[in-house]
C-alpha cells in the first residue's frame, strides 16, 4: 500500500499520478473489515476443532452416529446424533410455524393494513424481537406449556396415527413441540421484520404493471411482490432458522434433556447442541468439555451450511432476481 | 374489439385537494387521443381515472362519470379488477416483470384469468409479440429474462403484454418518455398499426409526437401551483396545431410556454 498522503506530490501532477487519499483510506478501512471477518470465522472454526480434537481421538464410539452423552466415563462415549436430531428437529418446527406467519404479518403491514395502524403494527412485531430469551423461556415454561396440554392431547387424539403427534406415555410437557413454539414466537419478528423491508421495496411500477392486467390484490401478491422478494424471504426464513438453531437459554429451560432420537414430539425429552452445552458445560469433565466444543464445531457447521444452502437458491435465478 | 369512452363532469381529488375540474370530453374507438399539456396539468391523473388506476393511491377519488360504450367503468356493480382486463395500459417507464421471462411476461395476465393450454399461450405469445413488433427480435430467447431487453425492446414488451388479454382500450401514459428516438419511432409506427383494431389514448409531453400520432388532441392547462387542472381545448388534431381556438393552447404548441 502507498503513503496516503505524499508530500512532494507537485502542484498540477501529471495525469498519470495522482494520490486520492481519501479513496485509499475509504477503500483501506473497508478492505480491512472484510479480511477482519473472515479472520474470525476462520479463528473460531480453528479455536472449536482445536478445543474438540483431544475428545474426539479419546471417544470409543462413533463421534457422529452415537446418541449416548458419557465424555467423561473412564471409557469416554458420546455422540452427536441425539443433539443434532433434537436441533435440527426444533428448528424444523419452529421454521414451518413462524416463516408463514411472518410473512402473512409482513405482508398484512406493507401491503394490507390501514395506513395510520401498519408502521405501529411493524414497531409492536418488531419490539417482540427485543424480549429476552430467558423471558421466553421463562414464559414457554409457566403459561404456555400447563395451558398447550390440551392442545398435544387433541393432536394425539385425533392425529395420532401420524407417529410425529403420537404421546405413549401420555405425558404432554416439556417436549420438542413446546421447545418449537416457543422459537416460532422467538424467530418470528426476524422472519417478518426482513420480509416487511423487502416487500416494501418491490418497485411501484410492478405493483401497478400487475394491477393494470387486472389482477386482484391477492394476485398482484403472487405476480409482482413474492417474485421480487423470494431472495429476500429466503434471507428472512435461514436468519431465523439460525437464530433457532443457536438459541440456548430458552430450550435449555423447557425440555427435559434425553439422548434419544424419538420423534413423537409432545413427548417429553430430547435435546440441542446449544441447551446441551449450556447444561453440561459447569459439570464437564478435561474430555466433557472437550465433547462439548466438538458438539459446538458441529452446531457451527451446521449453520454455515445452511446459510450456504439459501445462498444457492437465491443465486440459481439470479437473472430473474429484478437486481439487472 | 374496439370501445369508445364518454366523461362527462369528471372531478378528481387527492385526498381533499382538487387535482382536475371538469372535464368533459370523448374517445373515439379504433382512433388515436392525445392528451397535451404542460407538467402537472393532469393529464396523466386524468388518464389513470380511464382504466380505475387513480384509485389505487391512497386518498385518490373521482367524482363525474365515465362511459365505456353504454356502461359506467365507476358503477356500483362494477369491479375495477375486470375495468383493468377491458381497459390497458402501458406505462411511462417500461415494467416487465423482472422474475419473468419474456414468454411468461407476455402470458402475465392470461395466466390471471384462466387456465390455458401451452399451445395456445404459444399462438398468443407470438400473436402479441408480433402485434407488438418484438417478434423476430426476440423469438429465439422467449425464455430469458424481459430484463435483458433494451429499454424500447422493453416498453414494445410491455405493449404486447397489455395487447396479449385482448382489451377494448389501451391507455399509454408517455409510453416514449424515457426511450431514444429509434425506439420512439418504433412505437409511434406500432401506435398507428393498433388503431387499427383498439382504441388509443396517449399521454405525452412532445407536441410533435402528438401531431404524429394522434386523430384527436385534448390540451389541458393548470392555472397556477395549487389550483385544479382543466381541460381547454379538444379538437382534430390537425386543428389544434393549425387553428387553435383558445390563446392558451396556440401559446403551448407554438412553445410560448410548458
Amino acid at each position: 500500500m502507498t503513503t496516503l498522503i505524499n508530500p512532494e506530490a507537485p502542484v498540477g501532477a501529471p495525469l498519470g499520478k495522482s494520490s486520492r487519499p481519501r479513496d485509499a483510506l475509504f477503500a483501506g478501512i473497508s478492505r480491512g473489515s472484510g479480511i477482519v471477518v473472515l479472520i474470525v470465522m476462520g479463528a473460531i472454526g480453528v479455536f472449536l476443532l482445536w478445543k474438540a480434537l483431544p475428545a474426539l481421538s479419546a471417544n470409543t464410539a462413533s463421534f457422529l452416529t452415537t446418541s449416548p452423552w458419557f465424555p467423561d466415563d473412564a471409557q469416554p462415549k458420546f455422540g452427536i446424533a441425539a443433539l443434532a436430531f433434537g436441533t435440527l428437529l426444533s428448528s424444523v418446527i419452529a421454521m414451518v410455524i413462524a416463516v408463514p406467519v411472518g410473512i402473512g404479518v409482513a405482508l398484512y403491514t406493507a401491503h394490507y393494513a390501514p395506513r395510520r395502524f401498519a408502521p405501529t403494527l411493524g414497531y409492536i412485531v418488531d419490539l417482540l424481537a427485543a424480549v429476552p430469551s430467558i423471558i421466553f423461556g421463562l414464559w414457554g415454561l409457566q403459561i404456555l406449556m400447563p395451558n398447550s396440554i390440551g392442545l398435544w392431547r387433541w393432536l394425539d387424539d385425533h392425529f395420532g396415527f401420524i407417529p410425529l403427534f403420537s404421546n405413549e406415555q401420555n405425558i404432554y410437557t416439556r417436549s420438542i413441540a413446546l421447545a418449537a413454539v416457543v422459537l416460532a414466537i422467538m424467530i418470528l419478528p426476524t422472519v417478518s421484520a426482513i420480509s416487511r423491508e423487502v416487500f416494501a421495496q418491490v418497485p411501484p411500477g410492478h405493483i401497478e404493471a400487475a394491477l393494470a392486467l387486472g389482477a386482484t390484490r391477492w394476485e398482484t401478491m403472487r405476480t409482482a411482490v413474492f417474485p421480487f422478494a423470494r431472495p429476500g424471504m429466503v434471507s428472512a426464513a435461514m436468519l431465523g432458522l439460525g437464530r433457532a438453531l443457536g438459541e440456548t437459554i430458552a430450550v435449555a429451560l423447557i425440555l427435559s434433556a434425553t439422548f434419544k432420537i424419538n420423534w413423537q414430539v409432545t413427548e417429553p425429552g430430547g435435546n440441542t447442541f446449544a441447551a446441551n452445552i449450556a447444561l453440561k458445560w459447569n459439570e464437564a469433565g478435561t474430555i466433557g468439555l472437550g465433547a462439548l466444543i466438538a458438539s459446538g464445531l458441529v452446531l457451527y457447521v451446521i449453520t454455515f451450511a445452511v446459510n450456504m444452502a439459501a445462498r444457492l437458491v437465491v443465486e440459481r435465478r439470479r437473472d430473474f432476481s429484478g437486481a439487472n | 374489439m374496439a370501445k369508445r369512452i364518454d366523461v362527462s363532469h369528471l372531478n378528481v381529488y387527492y385526498s381533499n385537494f382538487l387535482a382536475v375540474e371538469d372535464v368533459t370530453l370523448a374517445v373515439e374507438p379504433k382512433a388515436v387521443t392525445a392528451f397535451i399539456g404542460p407538467s402537472g396539468c393532469g393529464k396523466s391523473t386524468v388518464l389513470r381515472t380511464l382504466n380505475r388506476m387513480h384509485e389505487v393511491t391512497p386518498g385518490a377519488r373521482i367524482e363525474g362519470k365515465i362511459m365505456l360504450d353504454h356502461e359506467d367503468i365507476y358503477g356500483a356493480d362494477i369491479d375495477p379488477v375486470n375495468v383493468r382486463s377491458t381497459i390497458g395500459m402501458v406505462f411511462q417507464k417500461p415494467n416487465p416483470f423482472p422474475t419473468m421471462s419474456i414468454y411468461g411476461n407476455v402470458v402475465a395476465g392470461i395466466k390471471l384469468k384462466k387456465r390455458t393450454k401451452r399451445s395456445e399461450l404459444d399462438d398468443v405469445v407470438e400473436a402479441s409479440l408480433r402485434g407488438a413488433n418484438l417478434w423476430e427480435e426476440v423469438k429465439d430467447r422467449l425464455d430469458r429474462p424481459g430484463s435483458v431487453l433494451s429499454g424500447g425492446q422493453q416498453q414494445r414488451l410491455c405493449i404486447a403484454r397489455a395487447i396479449a388479454i385482448q382489451p377494448q382500450v389501451l391507455l399509454m401514459d408517455e409510453p416514449c418518455s424515457a426511450l431514444d428516438p429509434i425506439s420512439t419511432l418504433a412505437i409511434e409506427e406500432l401506435i398507428h398499426e393498433l388503431k387499427q383494431r383498439y382504441t388509443i389514448v396517449i399521454v405525452t409531453h412532445n407536441m410533435q409526437q402528438a401531431a404524429r400520432v394522434s386523430d384527436t388532441t385534448a390540451f389541458f392547462n393548470i392555472a397556477g401551483t395549487g389550483k385544479p387542472g382543466k381541460l381547454i381545448e379538444m379538437n382534430t388534431t390537425a386543428n389544434i396545431f393549425s387553428s387553435p381556438t383558445e390563446k392558451a393552447t396556440e401559446d403551448y404548441i407554438s412553445g410560448r410556454f410548458g
